[in-house]
């Protein structure tokens, strides 16, 4: 697994009070992991803080599930 | 119309002096102190470096995780009390008409934790709040939480009038229940304020005591060297319910909510009334309300804080009240004990009331060293706890702002 990859497992772990065997990439955050509207707004809040990055709302959107969130991060880490 | 009578059916508390009623009730009786220095912050720097703080609490021995996160440590102490009374009440929650369920509090500031570390981490050039910094910050909040775990659909919200909020909630909670709107109302109040904003904050007011050297004989009330309130945080919540609705499941009544009052003193800001007149006029209010005269009152528990003009006005009132009838009453200030839980305040007293009726116990003033000349001389059951049989009982709060509330009790007979 990426460092970054584990990181935002960690972040998902403790944010959404999940077992970290539910956090696969496929896992949707609404569907699978009981978040809210309102837990995924601070997820993507919290990826920005940790990798130094910012996601901006129509992105953020299209960030359903852990390894769209990874993927996205994984190329804006490299962009920046 | 005829008014419906309420009584109460369930109480649950967490307070500086216990995290269950039970446990309240034995620090009361003993005359303990909730006052310790204060663990939730370095409070090195300040002022005022102790407070009367709920003890050995850990967030998720009631909620998981994610779900303490969420919550504002009042809403989370809202809940917890909220559970627990209903749990006392025996109600079952689907069976009863969930319609006719409401949920009145009463919160002086709410997540003002919250609100303090969210604004903190603020940053104009990447301006940035958690979503949850509204909904985890507002006063009502615990109100919405608390109707979802229980699924009452009736009326619900919260009144804010400082240090009487949660009388406030009880007396409109009574008045719905009477008006036939509500069958049962989970009612009482919550605070969680002993943090930088708030300790900071009364310390510049000069309202809280700065005894650092001895914490738990600074919540003095009628001492004359009083020196200002102590904060403490916690929740209390009752079970308020239609007699007949009560009669009919069997459920164990502790008491008759039978009247409240609701006045202000229109004086200051801050400072009471100096001749009490605010406070004469809700107790007068009250007991009218509760068709009962000032000579059928055995108990007072009263607001006293602990600071110069509160303390003094106070008693003033009463005699203005119940006239010769003042020297036979039994008062006493559980603030002594407990600290001030601000918004909360009106509810735990009101379960100390309850307690004290029940046990047939008057809970003692604590912390009487030195008489104050200018207080005037009643029994406030100074330092120990009293046997005495208890029919009805007042319970005062007042708040910043002139706000005055009082409940009135009476065993059922």
């Amino acid at each position: 697994m990426s460092d970054i990859s584990a990181k935002v497992k960690a972040i998902i772990v403790d944010k959404l009070g999940v077992d970290e065997n539910e956090v696969v990439n496929e896992a949707s955050f609404t569907n699978d992991l009981g978040a809210d509207s309102l837990d995924t707004v601070e997820l993507i809040m919290e990826f920005e803080k940790e990798f130094n990055i910012a996601i901006p709302d129509d992105q953020a959107e299209k960030i359903g599930t852990v390894g769209e969130a990874v993927a996205h991060i994984d190329e804006a880490v490299k962009n920046a | 119309m005829e008014l419906k009578r309420v009584v109460v059916t369930g109480m649950g508390t967490i307070n500086p002096l216990g995290n269950n009623v039970a446990e309240f009730w034995d620090g009361l009786r003993n005359g303990v102190s909730g006052a310790a220095p204060i663990t939730r912050f370095d409070a090195s720097k300040q002022k005022t470096q102790f407070a009367c703080e709920v003890k050995n609490y850990n967030p998720t021995d009631y909620f998981d995780r994610k779900t303490a996160r969420k919550y504002d440590l009042y809403t989370q102490f809202a809940i917890i009390a909220a559970n627990q009374a209903v749990k006392d009440s025996g109600l079952n929650t689907d069976e009863i008409n969930q319609e006719r369920a409401g949920v009145i509090l009463g919160v002086g500031i709410g997540g003002l934790e919250t609100f303090f570390n969210e604004v903190h981490a603020y940053k104009d050039e990447n301006p940035k709040f958690s979503p949850f910094f509204i909904p985890k910050m507002i006063a009502n909040i615990a109100n919405g939480m608390i109707a979802i775990e229980h699924g009452f659909k009736g009326v619900n919200y919260t009144t804010v009038s400082a240090c009487a909020s949660s009388t406030h909630a009880l007396v409109d909670a009574v008045n719905y229940i009477r008006m036939g709107k509500a069958d049962v109302i989970i009612s009482g109040g919550a605070e969680a304020a002993v943090n930088q904003a708030g300790v900071c904050g009364f310390n510049s007011m000069r309202a809280i005591s700065t005894r650092n050297d001895d914490p738990k004989t600074a919540s003095r009330p009628f001492d004359k060297d009083r020196d200002g309130f102590v904060m403490a945080e916690g929740a209390g919540a009752l079970i308020l319910e239609e007699y007949e609705h009560a009669v009919k499941r069997g459920a164990t009544i502790y008491a008759e909510l039978a009247g409240g009052g609701m006045t202000c003193d229109a004086y200051h800001m801050t400072a009471p009334d100096p001749n009490g007149a605010g406070a004469t006029n809700v107790m007068r209010q009250a007991l009218e309300d509760a068709g009962l005269s000032p000579e059928d009152v055995d108990y007072v528990n009263v607001h006293g804080t602990s600071t110069g003009l509160g303390d003094v006005a106070e008693p003033k009132a009463i005699i203005n009240v119940f006239g010769e009838h003042a020297k036979k009453l039994s008062i006493s200030s559980t603030k002594s004990m407990t600290g001030h839980l601000l918004g909360a305040a009106g509810a735990v007293e009101t379960i100390a009331s309850i307690l004290a009726m029940q046990n047939s116990t008057v809970p003692p003033t604590i912390n009487q060293f030195e008489r104050d000349e200018e207080v005037p001389d009643l029994d406030y059951t100074f330092n120990v706890a009293k046997e005495r049989e208890i029919n009805v009982a007042l319970s005062n709060t007042f708040g910043f702002g002139g706000h005055n509330a009082t409940v009135v009790l009476k065993k059922l007979s």
